[in-house]
């Protein structure tokens, strides 16, 4: 009887929680609507349309970042950076936003799980979202190629990515057409990395490892390519998986070549995990492990310790940024002060300066009706973005390309663990060569 | 009586009138024809490697190598495995939450060893504080086990044997998100004493020195269980209620005690194996219990659930084929990054060991089903 009066109120207790949730939902859905015949001086009768914001209603900005898991440091530094973008909207990072065409903007925080289920999963809820007028994301290339750059091209939202590096991404073929970047593209980091192994490291042998994923796979690729150009020869290319914790036979076989380099830009744990199993492998002493801006983040040096000292890691050098001087004495002192520690990762000023991209697109297209509310066309919107010309952003002068890349001429520095960029953005790098697109063709 | 003697006759008789090939039966071909092929495809990836020459060469010191990596990471299993066998000899059940009680220890450890590598204790104490974490973990990973056991598995003790398991892959489930939610989702490094830091030399061969620790230990423990089974009063309980429930109960053993006894030990086991794990790959995570979880139940049922001796036989095997067997088969006949196809590896093993010892390698004979 007792059991049963128990059960009674659990059942209660859950019903009650639906019903409440339902509530919820209901109530956070009110807003605008995409209605095309309300807009009167825009022409919204071409697919996609168009957004209107109802009088007093927020603009809303969908963010498609890899939040939480392994790599939520990636995806929380480019989430703070888009933030912070809106908070200088009034010229000051006080921790209240600015405006943008008269109206407030929110931030709607989807997870990209860096991987192609977590984009489909994110890129499907905001495109489900009429409001959504454009997408900060994604932070992984994995979540946007044939994924997120899909689902959300269809519906004509514009996706500005200030961390997904795969070439493919802006590739005439591959690229899809409200696809942006603010990152810079692997070929370029791909041919420094390669430069500075054959160059300071006078290194002859390389190994590389992969994890299948688009963003590791274009960087080994890349680093071949470059690496056998310049004379250099690889002894072996592996791959691993991303759920990967046990690297102590990969490497002891690879130190059975003993190469003069291992290039492995995975992501963490897995990126971490192998500096700190190839720091107690034999055979292993005189070769020098490579890494990209994947490893990049908190997590890295959190898991590896001081097992990575002395390991190489390549990222957008922060120190060559042409906003530098904002970057040092306003930006990187906001983000301390509002998120309680330094940069967890070095794509805070890209998601900044995508944020801006996409907020002065808005800010070109939108047209404010008589009754106060807002139209946003949405291919309007995607040509004011494409247009975007000599840009000053903090990370650089951005112009982007028809293909979607914004930064055409990018400066990557390598990083010699531990004085890296994401412990220190006055970190100096130890190499640092500047390269157009037009030159890694 | 005299009838079916008959009979057998009969059979005998219809048996000669057949020709030899017709007696042969279908599957009896099958197993030759794979028997064949798998003798002859191993055989010739382990000959085409071990002939390699030139920067190809791999040599004795390589495989020694692996070798001592697969018997570390084989001693981890073996540990784990116990605790399914133990239950399963028990209970007749699959405790799929192992996996998990594993995972609960070494992260439990993992605030202990995060402190005091932060406070220096670590390094200053290596001894006391490996003792301390390994008590931990046990203390950890025991208390979940026999939580585990009274709130889910009691109840339904009686049940139907398809209730219990599913109700352990909700427990599962249950303490990976719990952990997750508590604790975070990354993955967190885990310290290592500088006492166990690099590399030792043996001769030409020179390994991570925290393997032959992983292995002492594992044996260690392994030789205590086998004594407390087979020298203890409590394990001669235990082997009695294994052999039939019902009956030891009626002969006066307390049969609640032995199954709470037996998540005890499990539980033990599988927190000094989470200490191990996290020593070796310097790392702990609230999914990390998820893969060594299935790797281990492989190694129980490839030894032979239910038997001791098995899981640990199963679980070094396991761990060796793991290291070993991707470059020993697939290095000679030039696939592409053979690490990646080590899952296939292991478990084609497995799949073969059930199809010719459907009761694994130290079994009883015959299939259980799960």
């Amino acid at each position: 009887m007792k059991r049963r009066s128990l059960l009674v109120v659990i059942g209660a207790i859950s019903v009650m929680a639906l019903v409440a949730s339902a509530c919820s939902n209901d109530s956070s859905s009110t807003g605008g609507s995409t209605d095309s015949a309300s807009a009167g001086a825009v022409d919204c009768s071409t697919a996609p349309g168009c957004v209107t914001v109802a009088a007093g209603e927020p603009i809303q900005i969908g963010t498609l970042l890899s939040i939480t898991g392994d790599t939520k440091n990636l995806g929380l530094d480019s989430q703070y950076g888009a933030t912070l973008a809106l908070d200088y909207l009034d010229g000051t990072f006080d921790g209240t936003q600015g405006q943008v065409a008269g109206h407030d903007v929110t931030m709607v925080n989807e997870d990209d799980g860096c991987s192609a289920d977590g984009g489909q999963k994110g890129a499907t809820t905001l495109a489900a979202n009429p409001q959504i007028v454009g997408v900060i994301g994604t932070s992984c290339s994995s979540a946007s190629l044939g994924v997120a750059d899909k689902i959300l091209g269809e519906k004509g939202i514009v996706t500005i990515s200030p961390s997904a590096t795969n070439p493919a991404l802006t590739t005439e073929g591959t690229h899809q057409p409200y696809y942006f970047r603010t990152a810079h593209n692997d070929r370029i980091q791909a041919a420094v990395v390669s430069d500075f192994a054959l160059q300071k490291l006078s290194a002859t042998t390389g190994a590389t490892i992969h994890d299948e994923s688009p963003y590791t796979q274009g960087l080994t690729d890349g680093f071949k390519a470059n690496f056998e150009a310049g004379g250099g020869q690889i002894t072996s290319e592996d791959a691993i998986g991303s759920a990967d914790k046990d690297f102590k036979s990969l490497l002891t076989r690879i130190a059975q070549n003993a190469p003069s380099v291992i290039y492995a830009p995975d992501f963490n744990p897995a990126c971490a995990l192998i500096a700190k199993q190839k720091a107690t492998t034999s055979g292993l002493e005189n070769t020098t492990l490579l890494g990209s801006d994947g490893c990049s983040d908190a997590t890295y040096t959190d898991i590896a310790g001081p097992a990575a000292d002395g390991v190489y890691l390549s990222g957008p050098d922060l120190t060559a940024f042409s906003g530098g001087d904002f970057y040092k004495s306003e930006f990187v002192p906001a983000y301390v002060d509002q998120y309680g520690s330094q940069p967890l990762s070095v794509f805070h000023a890209h998601a900044f300066d995508a944020m801006n991209i996409l907020v002065n697109a808005i800010e070109a297209t939108a047209v404010t009706n008589d009754d106060g509310s807002l139209t946003i066309n949405r291919v309007a919107l995607r040509d004011a973005v494409q247009n975007t010309t000599d840009y000053q952003g903090v990370i650089g002068t951005l112009t982007c390309t028809p293909a979607g890349d914004c930064a055409t001429s990018v400066t990557i520095g390598v990083y010699k663990v531990p004085d890296v960029g994401f412990l220190d953005p006055a970190a100096k790098p130890v190499f640092t060569e500047t390269k157009t697109l037009d030159q890694v063709k | 009586m005299s009838n079916e003697e008959g009979e057998v006759q009969a059979e005998v008789a219809s048996d000669q009138r057949l020709g030899r090939f017709e007696r042969l039966p279908v599957r009896r071909i099958v197993l030759t024809l794979l028997t064949v092929t798998i003798v002859v495809a191993v055989g010739g990836g382990i000959f085409k490697t071990l002939t390699l020459t030139g920067v190809d060469h791999l040599g004795w010191t390589f495989w020694a190598n692996l070798l001592v990596i697969g018997l570390a990471l084989g001693s981890v299993y073996a540990l784990i495995a116990l605790g399914y066998t133990l239950v399963y000899g028990i209970l007749r059940m699959i405790n799929f939450a192992h996996g998990e009680i594993f995972m609960a220890g070494a992260f439990g450890s993992f605030f202990f060893a995060a402190a005091y590598a932060k406070s220096g204790f670590l390094n200053a104490h290596p001894w006391l504080a490996l003792a301390i974490l390994f008590l931990v973990a046990m203390g950890v990973s025991t208390g979940i086990a026999v939580l585990l056991e009274r709130v889910a598995y009691r109840p339904l003790r009686n049940a139907p044997r398809l209730v219990p398991l599913i109700t352990a892959i909700g427990a599962s489930l249950f303490l990976q998100n719990s952990f997750q939610g508590f604790f975070g989702s990354q993955t967190r490094g885990y310290p290592r004493p500088s006492l166990l830091d690099g590399t030792i030399k043996l001769g030409r061969v020179s390994f991570d020195k925290i393997d032959p620790v992983v292995i002492a230990t594992a044996i260690v423990v392994m030789i205590g269980l086998q004594f407390f089974v087979k020298r203890t009063k409590t394990g001669k309980a235990m082997r009695a209620v294994a052999q039939d429930r019902e009956i030891a109960s009626l002969m006066g053993i307390d049969v609640d005690r032995v199954v709470v006894t037996t998540f005890v030990l499990g539980g033990m086991l599988a927190g000094i194996a989470g200490v191990l794990y996290a020593l070796t790959f310097g790392q702990v995570g609230a999914t990390m219990g998820f893969l060594p979880g299935i790797a281990a139940f492989t190694a129980a049922v490839l030894g032979g659930i239910g038997s001791v001796p098995g899981a640990a036989i199963g679980g070094l095997i396991l761990g060796v084929a793991e290291s070993v067997g991707p470059y020993l088969l697939l290095s000679g006949i030039n696939v592409p990054s053979p690490f990646e196809l080590k899952g296939v590896i292991t478990f084609s093993i497995l799949v073969l060991v059930l199809i010719f010892r459907p009761g694994g390698i130290l079994g009883t004979g015959e299939a259980e089903k799960v």
